[in-house]
């Protein structure tokens, strides 16, 4: 990357230091921590929208429907999630890729041959000649969507809890208002739920901060990737050979961890102080009386 | 709705790209000097000289890609890639679930690395990496056997004691031995398993072994395979060749 890091044998002390540190792969490394935020990023959302369309479907008046979002809470909640990832991302795959057989490939021949999942090549997603970048985007799409369906199911059971926890008397009034079912939903259920959801949904976020590391078990390329492949310890075949150094750079992403979950409870706590502003519970009531 | 329109994209983004057909082949990684990452983040090593040699020969556009060791077979049949490289040797239990050209590496002696040189081996669990033919023969031969996912985590295991020795491709241990500063040694004591490494394929891939094949055949007559092989940075002047016996048929 520098010039002077073109020949690192003959390094030595804080130059080699630096050198190290700014290699291509470390480089690569950094990258990785935009990887996880990313997935955050992304994943965050997507759950809370799986969380809001499970919860009200599971509270909804027609029985299939309320079956079907039940199920589905039941269901991820029940299997580990370790399990669900290594089974559902292989599922997800295969499935994407014998549905589009079917449209793009002649004959449609039952992929599944012994041992062997066989598609023709035109129905590989991503297809073969595609840039090495399609294929990593790709591995990181299945990783979201199985992190969004996951976390999505606590999330559902977290808004369908506080959906019931909204007082009873507040939706009473509103209906003798003469509002319609749906007007209740929409002007007091939904507004009043949020407090109540976001102690439950603060721990889903902290949580899955901490289970980003599974995208490591999808193979995709992160944090805790590069730091088992750099930390290892590395003979001459490398430009910069070093013993085991695992311990420091696990200590780094602790760190990291560290700092960002407290990052988010500090974020968390301004929210929640916001959103009981005005709300008849314990704490909006305590925020009146200061303020009186 | 959103996550089906990136889907779509991807797709309709994938299908835009060149209409070379391109092979992809897969490795581990992390066994230097066969195949390992470089600093530039880069498949480096011997297979990775050799598999983009035999891709040349063969008239192909080939890709690297890496995989975790122990679900490499599996990700080969589910399609991910066409070809494993990746330090494999033949085994008649490979053979049953995958298929193979004939080796580009004779069969090499596997070593055992200890903390001393008079390493009892019955005396403690022996490490080998999971789904390896050292794994299989350390089980058959009475001893201990501990298992760990990278070949890097066995070594780590003498190290902190919880194995005495580990088992692994004598090439493998070689420059860890050396580089240890007296620490690790190999002992004495050598075993002779495996049938030669070769590139793993689907069975249904009959046409891309062939291919290969005849590629590897042809480096072995005109022996560029061997001067390969004898590179100081791959396996050095000591390692077994194949001499006249890979010019046999030529």
């Amino acid at each position: 990357m520098f010039d002077a890091c073109a020949d690192p044998k003959s390094l030595e002390g804080l130059s080699w230091l630096f050198c190290y540190l700014t290699s291509a792969k470390h480089v690569d490394f950094y990258w990785s921590f935009l990887t996880v935020l990313l997935l955050l990023a992304i994943t965050a959302p997507a759950a809370l929208g799986m969380g809001f369309v499970g919860a009200t479907a599971a509270r909804s008046h027609v029985a299939p429907v309320s079956w079907l979002g039940k199920i589905y809470i039941w269901m991820v909640r029940g299997v580990p999630d370790i399990i669900f990832f290594l089974f559902f991302v292989i599922a997800l795959d295969q499935g994407i890729e014998y549905a589009k057989s079917l449209v793009v490939c002649d004959g449609g021949a039952w992929p599944w041959q012994g041992m062997e999942f066989r598609v023709c090549p035109a129905a590989k997603v991503p297809l073969a000649k595609s840039a090495p970048f399609w294929h990593q985007a790709y591995g990181f799409m299945l990783a979201v969507v199985t992190f969004a369906i996951v976390f999505g199911a606590f999330v559902a059971n977290v808004i369908y809890g506080a959906m019931n926890a909204v007082p009873r008397a507040q939706l009473e009034t509103a209906e003798a208002y003469g509002m319609s079912r749906g007007q209740v939903f929409r002007r007091i259920l939904i507004p009043q739920m949020w407090v109540y959801a976001l102690p439950g949904l603060g721990n889903l976020w902290m949580i899955l901060i901490k289970a980003t590391p599974l995208l490591f078990l999808l193979g995709v390329k992160d944090i805790v990737y590069y730091a088992r492949e750099l930390g290892g310890s590395k003979t001459q075949a490398y430009e910069y050979p070093h013993g085991d150094w695992r311990l420091w750079y696990f200590l780094g992403l602790m760190a990291f961890y560290l700092v960002f979950t407290r990052i988010s409870e500090i974020g968390l706590a301004k929210l929640t102080r916001r959103l009981s502003h005005g709300q008849a519970t314990a704490a909006g009531e305590a925020m009146r009386k200061a303020a009186a | 709705m959103k996550r089906l329109l990136i889907a779509t994209a991807l797709v309709a983004a994938s299908g835009a790209a060149s209409a070379q057909d391109i092979v992809r082949l897969g490795t581990e990684g992390a066994y230097p000097p066969y195949n390992f990452i470089n600093d530039a983040g880069e498949v480096a090593g011997f297979e990775r000289e050799l598999g983009d040699e035999l891709c040349k020969r063969a008239g192909l556009t080939c890709e690297w890609t890496t995989n975790e060791w122990d679900s490499i077979i599996p990700n080969l049949q589910s399609g991910n890639y066409d070809v494993i490289i990746a330090g494999m040797s033949i085994t008649p239990e490979r053979e049953e679930v995958v298929s193979f050209t004939q080796a580009y590496l004779p069969p090499a002696s596997s070593a055992y690395l200890a903390l001393s040189a008079d390493a009892d081996l019955m005396s403690g669990p022996v490490a080998a990496q999971t789904g390896t033919i050292q794994a299989s023969f350390v089980a058959e031969n009475g001893m201990q056997l501990v298992e760990y996912a990278t070949p890097e985590e066995t070594v780590a295991a003498v190290k902190n004691g919880e194995a005495v020795a580990v088992l692994a491709d004598k090439d493998y241990l070689v420059p860890m031995a050396a580089e240890s500063g007296g620490s690790l040694v190999l002992l004495a004591k050598e075993e002779s398993i495996g049938g030669g490494v070769g590139p793993a394929f689907r069975k249904s891939d009959e046409e891309l072994r062939g291919k290969f094949d005849a590629a590897i055949k042809s480096m072995k007559c005109d022996g560029t395979l061997d001067a390969m092989i004898v590179k100081p940075e791959y396996f050095g002047p000591e390692a077994k060749t194949w001499g006249d016996a890979g010019k046999e048929g030529c």
